[in-house]
This record gives structure tokens, C-alpha cells and sequence, in this order.
């Protein structure tokens, strides 16, 4: 039996909900967007991004993550919280190698989507440009470690819907990195495949496939004409291509 | 035409590669109304070597040796309002790409291992500047007060921020017109 939809306030306004659907879930079926990078409506919250964070009765939480509760006053789109939004991607920005001339995934990119929206202009903190090799190994698809934002995502895919297991995060806190689950940690010694999820469902520009590179001119690409909270609405699965 | 004092703007370029000046061009006739407005002290359009007081300073390129270092420290001194330029300038760009290697292997690489070089040697004229043991963004070495990303950020982008920054408003780039490519 499906119990009488209840509400909370996002920003002000009503959003109605069922329960077990977290505020972020409740938010997007009610046409309201907050911001995501590591969520995707396939998979479980990961909550790791942090970048859906909002305010709920003064306090900090993963709106990915926390069930919708009646009565609810969810603080997301406000000074106070993009603010946080934009300090969380410029860390992003710094700790990896963040060069998005030279990236191929520049317009179709989330982290650089969301960070266009958030009016992020500068990274603000000190670079740590990491030394992060590519991995060429693999005939069709290249992996470009530095990009990386530990999202999971393709760990996710790999193991939950393509039955691989390809990736894998190792280490914790700073020497956080993505690995390859092969003998010789190369991804060319594996059986992975450019048509599997986990090869298509990147949010930067980590898993690239070759031979496309710049098929889409730089200026034409998804959020070079629309900004991410308005392709991210308009998509089945939420995500931009 | 307003009987103002002009603006002094003053440019440069560091570890960059003119494109983001190449882009201010890029404004076209545009450029003629912002004259009567501002006039450029040191630039490479004017020649001109060394930057006296200023309004406004245009940094393009990060930060990869010591003369760089010097320019921009003189910058920021003489230029009320200064303002990264660019890519390279807001986190190192292309030059950057180098941060991971060791300089010193790198000139080596480039001077003596290379076939054909053999018997060369490092250049090390003391009139060549060192370089840094990495490529700084320009906010690592000075405070910025503006941040102009994009590669180039276009003649529209530059025209828009000065045209509001000149005029006292407070400049605001934001979608379609913020890239950082």
C-alpha cells in the first residue's frame, strides 16, 4: 500500500515524497535539481562527493543519502551551500590534474559542468599536480588517472552490472588512487570492454575511448549551450552524455 | 567622450603563449571605444618595459622562472587591480604539464640526450632566467583580486570584465560565457 504523499521544504517550496526516498531523489522527481557528482539513479548513494550537501535543521548532510522527512526544512540552492559546493570542486580541481584545454572530455565533463554553474573562477587553494602515468594498454579504451575523482562510479558499473570487477580504489586519504584489477595493473591484461557500463559512465575524463577524440568540436559539446542543472533534469537517466 | 582621467592598464605575458592577448585583439573595433577609457602603460601591445602605477594589470601565463616571479611581484605592486588572465595563469595550463618531472631532467632531456645533440650542453647564459623547479598559478605567488579563466578566455569575455570592471560594476562571467577551454 502506498502511503498519502507527505512534503518537505526545499528552499521554501513543498516537495512532496514517499517514504524511502532520500531528499535528493524526492528533489529530482519533483524537478529540482542539487547538485551531484559520485550519485547516479542506477546505484546506491555513494556520498562521497559531498557535493549534493544541504542544509537540514541547521545541520550538514548528504542529500543522496538522508531520508526525506515531513516537515523538513532543506536549505540547497543558497549562498551559504553553493559556497560550500564550489570550495568542494576547487579541491577537486587541485587535487588532481585538472587541464581541461587539453582534456577531451571538456564540455561533456560534470566536475567542469558543475563548477561553470557554481561560477567557479579560480581554483583558490595550491595545486598538488600528482604524478598519475596514463594507461594506454587497452585497445579502445584510454585511462587517464589524473582526472580522477574517486566517484567509484566505474568501480560500481564494473562490479554491479557488468559482473567484471575491473576497478578498485586502494589506499585511503591523500595516496587514494584507482587501480585496474590485473596482474600487471594494466587494462589492456583485462577483459574489459568500450561497450561495458563501466566504460561509459566516467563523469570526467578518465575512461575515454580512442579514435573519437574531438568528433564533437570544443564550444558544441553537452554544457558549452546548457548548464548541468538543466541537462541533468532533462535526461532519463540524470546524467549528460 | 567623458573628460575622465583614462584608466592605465598595464599587461604581460609569463609562461603563456600571447593567445590570451591575441584574444584581447579579438574585441576588434571594440578596442577603440575602450581607448577612450583606459590607455596601456606596459603591454606588449605599447612596448613599453617597465609598468608604472596602474588600474589594472592583465597577467597572462603562470609562473615558471625567476624573472616571472620578479614581473609579477612588480605587478602587483604598481597595479591597483590585478587580474589572471587565462588558463595558465589561473592553474598553470600547458607549461604546468611539466610539474611532475624533474627540472633538472627535463633540461637535460631537451639539451643532451637528444639525437644529434651530442657534445651540447644546458644553457646557462646569466642573462637566461632560472626556471622554477615548477609552474606556479600566479595566485600561488601574489594576491589576485579577478580571475579570467578559459583558453583563451575570448574577446568578448576580456571586453565584457573590463568593460564592467572600467565602469564600476562588479564583472560577473558566468554560463555560456565561463570556460576554461
Amino acid at each position: 500500500m502506498r502511503d498519502t504523499p507527505q512534503t518537505f521544504l526545499l528552499d521554501g517550496v513543498p516537495v512532496p515524497f514517499h517514504e524511502g526516498q532520500t531528499i535528493l531523489e524526492a528533489a529530482r522527481a519533483a524537478g529540482r535539481y542539487i547538485p551531484h557528482l559520485c550519485w547516479h539513479p542506477d546505484f546506491p548513494p555513494h556520498g562521497s562527493c559531498k557535493l549534493c550537501i544541504v542544509k537540514v535543521g541547521g545541520r550538514h548532510v548528504s542529500s543522496c543519502a538522508m531520508p526525506a522527512r515531513a516537515g523538513a526544512e532543506v536549505e540547497s540552492d543558497t549562498p551559504e551551500m553553493n559556497g560550500e559546493r564550489r570550495a568542494l570542486l576547487q579541491m577537486l580541481f587541485v587535487e588532481g590534474n585538472h587541464f581541461c584545454p587539453s582534456c577531451e572530455k571538456s564540455g561533456h565533463c560534470q566536475l567542469q559542468a558543475l563548477a561553470y554553474d557554481l561560477e567557479m573562477m579560480t581554483p583558490r587553494f595550491n595545486h598538488f599536480y600528482p604524478d598519475r602515468p596514463v594507461d594506454a594498454s587497452h585497445p579502445d579504451v584510454l585511462l587517464d588517472f589524473n582526472r580522477c575523482i574517486y566517484c567509484e562510479l566505474c568501480v560500481r558499473a564494473s562490479r554491479d552490472k557488468d559482473g567484471k570487477s575491473i576497478f578498485a580504489l586502494t589506499n585511503r586519504g591523500i595516496h587514494k588512487h584507482l587501480v585496474v584489477n590485473a596482474e600487471s595493473g594494466r587494462l589492456g591484461d583485462t577483459d574489459f570492454s568500450g561497450d561495458d557500463l563501466a566504460a561509459n559512465i566516467c563523469p570526467v575524463g578518465v575512461i575515454l575511448r580512442k579514435r573519437v577524440g574531438f568528433a564533437v568540436p570544443i564550444g558544441s559539446r553537452t554544457y558549452d549551450a546548457t548548464p548541468i542543472r538543466v541537462v541533468a533534469m532533462q535526461s532519463e537517466d540524470g546524467e549528460g552524455a | 567622450m567623458s573628460d575622465a582621467p583614462k584608466l592605465k592598464v598595464a599587461t604581460v605575458s609569463l609562461a603563456g603563449c600571447f593567445g590570451c592577448h591575441m584574444s584581447f585583439l579579438d574585441m576588434d573595433e571594440r578596442i577603440l571605444g575602450l581607448l577612450e577609457r583606459i590607455e596601456f602603460d606596459r603591454s606588449p601591445l605599447t612596448d613599453i618595459k617597465t609598468v608604472g602605477r596602474c588600474d589594472i594589470g592583465l597577467i597572462e601565463g603562470g609562473v615558471c622562472n625567476a624573472e616571472n616571479v620578479h614581473v609579477l611581484r612588480e605587478f602587483r605592486r604598481q597595479c591597483h587591480t590585478l587580474v589572471a588572465l587565462g588558463a595558465c595563469a589561473v592553474n598553470g595550463g600547458l607549461p604546468a604539464q611539466r610539474n611532475h618531472l624533474d627540472v633538472g631532467q627535463c633540461l637535460q632531456a631537451v639539451y643532451l640526450s637528444r639525437q644529434g645533440l651530442e657534445g651540447g650542453r644546458v644553457p646557462d647564459d646569466p642573462e637566461l632566467p632560472l626556471p622554477l623547479d615548477k609552474v606556479h598559478p600566479v595566485h600561488e605567488v601574489v594576491r589576485v583580486d579577478y580571475f579570467l579563466p578559459g583558453c583563451p578566455p575570448s574577446g568578448d569575455v576580456i571586453f565584457k570584465f573590463l568593460s564592467d570592471l572600467i565602469t564600476g560594476r562588479t564583472p560577473r562571467i558566468s554560463h555560456p560565457a565561463l570556460h576554461y577551454d
